[in-house]
């Protein structure tokens, strides 16, 4: 192990320490405010997962975080904790397959439209479903589960999707992902099985997304789509995980700290005008930190890996990669 | 020759729309030649590399290599059973690094390679094209010649049976071009069987054991060498049917 991830796995063990202290010696507000941050890091890195080295961008992220509150909303007082989350995970891998073998043939604009369609669809079946067959569009969660329950739950789930990221980074799946954001035609004359990868790699990342909705619904004593369903978290889970820097495991952390702040900030002191100001922080960042703040740092920090330019390059215009 | 073929393809066809870009072409590869694929612009060439290494599915026809049909396979299924290629217009996984590169063509199929072996057997790839100082650098940075080696390196990684080269001469100055010849006949030597596509004619005459020459989709010649280059309708293909 070298010094560098020496330094992270402790700074990574030391915020998770720390945050599943904050219900011994904090207050309700700092376990709202740990809950948001670990909510937003979880989420974050597993979207990552996916489409930081394959580039392709989803916006369906809200479609498998509302499944897992969902389906707490629905059999969460009628089967024991354990096996509600596993479920969750299990809905949530489960429509991501099926949406996957549809959707990853898709490329750039079409698939992050399809994406943020997919979670508006899910959306308007569940409201149809509740209102013509469930009798009342939004369900109560009466359930025996407290914040400092809620804490704890997700700095496990938090953790161990820093170890599959971690796992991933290493394995031959994880090498597939960054060759299909290279060039997907060389990955497929390499012979990796490029349709396995992604679906594989998407559908993890949704249930690890869906185990996290699950997790958080107890949060909401009454639940119904339009809650579960908020377009805002994809899209807020998007700026995060880009300003952080999707590249690396710890990158979209780096974006979560600043951005659950200000998000908090702005919420409470502009409930009016948040949409907006959510939109103005997007082209901000896109603008201004287009490779993320790890990113950024790394380069002033000096990089993991040596490259320097080409001393001898021309300018090499990019050939096309479909 | 007396041994079975490594490639036999059998009147393969594919068809854009309307227009009939490979029209019934069939021929043969045997174990350790060297196959040159000659023709005008447009007369089919990469979109038969396309076919054979799956990258495009046939209209009609056949392709087998070894025992197997290949044809209409998946790209990666037919790389896993040992056909390797390189692009005409040079394509490298930009964001890695060139040992990266070359690891990423070891990674799959029968006889994969992981971390250490793999490592070491890439660097030696690269020392075999002439780049391993650069195996650090990421391949998106390198010049346009180091691109085309580094192509090769991971094409040879992939353990093929069978090599497409899609001009992969093209665009060297003379020095460089002696250099690239020289690299593919040490392949040669090591008993690679390949299918080139060049127009480089020094390339051809050096190198190919057999030529089969396209024009319009249909070959129009299967030679040596010298008897493909100076046959009549080979001419008249080159020099433009001004009178057709
Ligand atoms: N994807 C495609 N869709 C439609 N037409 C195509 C496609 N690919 C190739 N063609 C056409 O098929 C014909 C053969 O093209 P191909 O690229 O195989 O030629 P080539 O022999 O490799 O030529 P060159 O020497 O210029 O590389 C051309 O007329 C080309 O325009
Ligand atoms: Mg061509």
């Amino acid at each position: 192990m070298t010094l560098r991830q020496l330094l992270l796995l402790t700074a990574g063990v030391g915020l998770l320490a720390a945050a599943a202290l904050t219900p011994l010696i904090g207050s309700g507000y700092a376990m709202s405010m740990a809950i948001n941050l670990l909510m937003f890091t979880a989420l974050a890195t597993a979207w990552a997962l996916f489409s930081g080295p394959t580039g392709y961008i989803s916006l369906a992220t809200v479609a498998f975080f509302g499944i897992g509150a969902y389906t707490v909303a629905v059999v969460g007082e009628a089967l024991p904790w354990g096996l509600v989350l596993a479920l969750a995970a299990g809905l949530g891998f489960l429509v991501a397959l099926v949406v996957g073998l549809s959707t990853l043939r898709l490329r750039g604009v079409y698939f992050v439209i399809f994406t943020f369609g997919l979670a508006e669809l899910i959306r308007q079946l569940v409201t149809w479903y509740e209102a013509n067959h469930a009798g009342s569009v939004g369900r109560f969660v009466f359930l025996d589960i407290s914040q400092a329950q809620i804490v704890w739950q997700l700095t496990a789930v938090t953790a161990v999707v820093f170890l599959l990221g971690a796992l991933l980074q290493r394995s031959r799946l994880g090498l597939t992902l960054r060759m299909i954001g290279d060039d997907e035609t060389v990955a497929l004359h390499c012979g990796a099985n490029t349709t396995a990868a992604k679906l594989l790699a998407f559908s993890l990342s949704a249930a690890l997304m869906a185990l996290v909705g699950a997790i958080v619904a107890p949060r909401w004593t009454y639940l119904d789509p339009t809650i579960a369903f908020n377009p805002v978290v994809s899209f807020q889970v998007l700026i995060m995980a880009l300003l952080g820097g999707a590249g690396r495991l710890y990158g979209p952390l780096l974006g979560v700290i600043p951005l659950v702040l200000l998000f908090e900030y702005l919420s409470a002191h502009f409930p009016n005008h948040f949409s907006i100001l959510l939109g103005v922080t997007f082209l901000a960042i896109v603008y201004l930190v287009p490779n993320g703040v790890a990113g950024l740092a790394e380069r002033y920090l000096g990089r993991p890996r040596p490259s320097q330019p080409a001393a001898a390059a021309p300018a090499q215009p990019k050939e096309g990669t479909s | 020759m007396t041994r079975a073929p490594i490639l036999t393809v059998d009147g393969l066809s594919k068809r854009f729309g309307g227009l009939v870009a490979v029209d019934g072409l069939s021929f043969s590869v045997y174990p350790g030649e060297i196959v040159g694929l000659l023709g005008p612009n447009g007369s089919g060439k990469t979109t038969t590399m396309h076919l054979i290494s799956g990258a495009l599915k046939p209209s009609a026809g056949s392709i087998r290599l070894g025992g197997d049909e290949i044809a209409g396979q998946p790209p990666y299924r037919i790389a896993r059973l040992g056909i390797a290629r390189t692009f005409q217009l040079v394509r490298v996984l930009g964001s890695m690094t060139c040992l990266e590169n070359v690891q990423a063509g070891l990674a799959f199929g029968p006889g994969a390679l992981a971390g250490k072996a793999a490592a070491q057997r890439a660097h030696a790839l690269l020392e075999r094209v002439g780049m391993h100082p650069l195996a650090d650098r990421p391949a998106g940075e390198l010049t346009y010649l180091d691109q085309t080696r580094l192509e090769l390196a991971r094409a040879l990684a992939v353990r093929p049976r069978l090599l497409l080269l899609d001009e992969w001469l093209a665009g060297l100055n003379p020095s460089e071009l002696v250099e690239g010849i020289a690299l593919l006949r040490a392949l040669r030597e090591d008993g690679i069987t390949m299918v080139l596509v060049e127009h480089v004619m020094d390339a051809i005459r050096s190198l190919c054991d057999r030529c089969v020459v396209m024009n319009a989709g249909r070959k129009i010649a299967d030679a040596q060498p010298e008897a493909a280059l100076s046959d009549p309708e080979v001419v008249r293909a080159y020099l433009g049917d001004d009178d057709a």
